[in-house]
């Protein structure tokens, strides 16, 4: 199953900023995880040391937020759009 | 609501809303009456501030405490260039009292903060986001949902911006959808990354039309939705935002019921990894400039060489690196501690030794007194 991952502006320098980057995989986890081996720096930004997701970083499926989804196990389609969504604060400056 | 009247001269100057069935008097009666709070004059506030201004909101408050820099005009298109160096409240209430004389515009000059937020939304019907920082996020969205006040949001990096309204009565919150803010310094802001100037202006009409949309009680509010943007691509997303039953400030069971110390939640927090801990040891070029200018209590080490701070210096206590076991008794634990070379690698190992000595208030100035010569002050010698 290839699902397109789209990456963030302040997580592309560990990308070779690319913008969208596609993987196979069969559910959210491990598509993430195949990214973070085809990335192995990108991985300290989106995992804890033991092994959870940050909590500033969510992951959409398409239009949904994993968290209400089935988290890390949910399951994807073809074509399915993987997000990965940071805060960003900037606005005044 | 008890509603104004409009004048004779009013109604010719809303005619082009007068005449639509969805604003019509009673909405342009209903702007006249209502009041806005601007949090921030620069990037999303200028577009917010004009446009909401020539919409006939009838009382805009403005917050801000910085003064016009000739780097904001390229998309701080509130201020004008003849307005450089002045407080951006003053240009800000000239400019919009300018477009719109029936419009009172009241400047608060004065750091947001927990002990003054509550009482001043308290005087607000509508609070408008358009900080640069996680610590005010925070706050304003916690004081948004303690008030009972909508929040509306915006946020822009580079090309990409975010929109939403939050804290309506059944919508989510800020919290709902990033519970924590990310570790200083792995978020660039920016000042460190840049942005199109066109994209505040885009944000931050989007974030008006919410406004004015709330105001006149029409339209579908942005609410449990995410709006985001991308300038290179011109593509718009939207992705669902749900009200977190376990948020700690509007979910079911609420564990914040007051205003906290923002600065302090955005920084250490409880259960961080090495990476988030490492993270907690830097300081930007620019958040040091936003430090010093509010007055924060900041013990500046240079452990360049003498020859080195003759060229410049940021005023800084002088121990160089090699001298630093032999003379840390200089140095107190208890103070706030920047420390900073010339680009940042010196330093770093600063940090590190004075970590080891017991130093926990102490900060590394990532790239050092060249990024504030290259990002903060351009009339410093670099070399």
């Amino acid at each position: 199953m290839t699902t397109t991952i789209l990456i963030p502006t302040p997580l592309r320098q560990f990308t070779n900023n690319s913008d969208s980057v596609a993987v196979e995989a069969g559910t959210v986890g491990e598509a993430l995880a195949s990214l973070c081996s085809k990335f192995a720096p990108l991985k300290r930004h989106l995992y804890t040391d033991d092994g959870k997701l940050r909590t500033f970083v969510n992951v959409y499926l398409n239009d949904e937020d994993i968290r209400y989804l089935q988290k890390e196990s949910t399951p994807l389609k073809e074509k399915d759009i993987l997000s990965i969504i940071p805060s960003i604060a900037g606005g005044k400056d | 609501m008890q509603t104004p009247e409009l004048s004779a001269e009013e109604i010719k100057r809303y005619g082009r809303h007068l005449i639509m069935p969805e604003v019509g008097m009673e909405g342009q009666k209903k702007l006249k009456g209502s009041s806005v709070l601007l949090i921030g004059a620069g990037g999303l506030g200028s577009p917010l501030g004009l446009y909401l201004a020539a919409a006939g909101v009838g009382r805009i408050g403005i917050v801000d405490f910085d003064v016009v820099d000739y780097s904001n005009l390229q998309r701080q298109v509130l201020h004008s260039t003849k307005d450089v160096g002045r407080p951006k409240l003053a240009s800000a209430k000239e400019r919009l009292e300018g477009i719109n004389p029936f419009v009172k515009i009241e400047t608060h000059d004065m750091h947001l903060n927990s002990s003054n937020a509550l009482d001043l939304f308290s005087r607000y019907d509508v609070i408008v986001d358009g900080t640069d920082n996680f610590p005010t996020r925070y706050l304003v969205n916690d004081a948004c949902v303690l008030t009972g006040k909508p929040n509306v949001y915006g946020s822009i990096f580079r090309f990409e911006g975010q929109a939403s309204v939050f804290a309506l009565p059944d919508g989510p919150c800020y919290r709902c959808l990033y519970p924590e803010p990310p570790p200083p310094g792995l978020v660039p802001s920016c000042a460190e990354g840049g942005v199109l100037g066109i994209l505040p202006g885009i944000i931050g009409t989007i974030q008006a039309n919410e406004v004015v949309k709330l105001i006149i009680g029409r339209g579908e509010p942005l609410s449990g939705r995410l709006l985001l943007f991308d300038a290179l691509k011109m593509k718009f997303r939207e992705l669902k935002l749900r009200k977190d039953p376990h948020c700690p400030i509007c979910g079911e069971h609420r564990t914040i019921t007051a205003l906290i110390d923002y600065e302090a939640f955005c920084g250490l927090q409880p259960g961080w990894d090495s990476y988030t801990r490492e993270q907690q040891y830097e300081i930007s070029v620019e958040e040091l400039k936003r430090r010093l200018d509010r007055k924060d209590d900041l013990f500046i080490l240079d452990v360049r060489e003498p020859q080195e701070f003759e060229i410049c210096n940021l005023h800084g206590y002088l121990i160089p690196l090699r001298d630093l076991p032999k003379r840390i008794h200089e140095l107190d634990t208890a103070k706030e501690i920047v420390v900073h070379c010339k680009v940042g690698g010196r330093s770093r190992q600063a940090v590190e030794f004075m970590k080891q000595a017991g130093f926990r208030k102490v900060k590394n100035l990532v790239g050092g007194i060249d990024a504030w010569a290259e990002q903060i002050d351009p009339t410093m010698p670099r070399y």
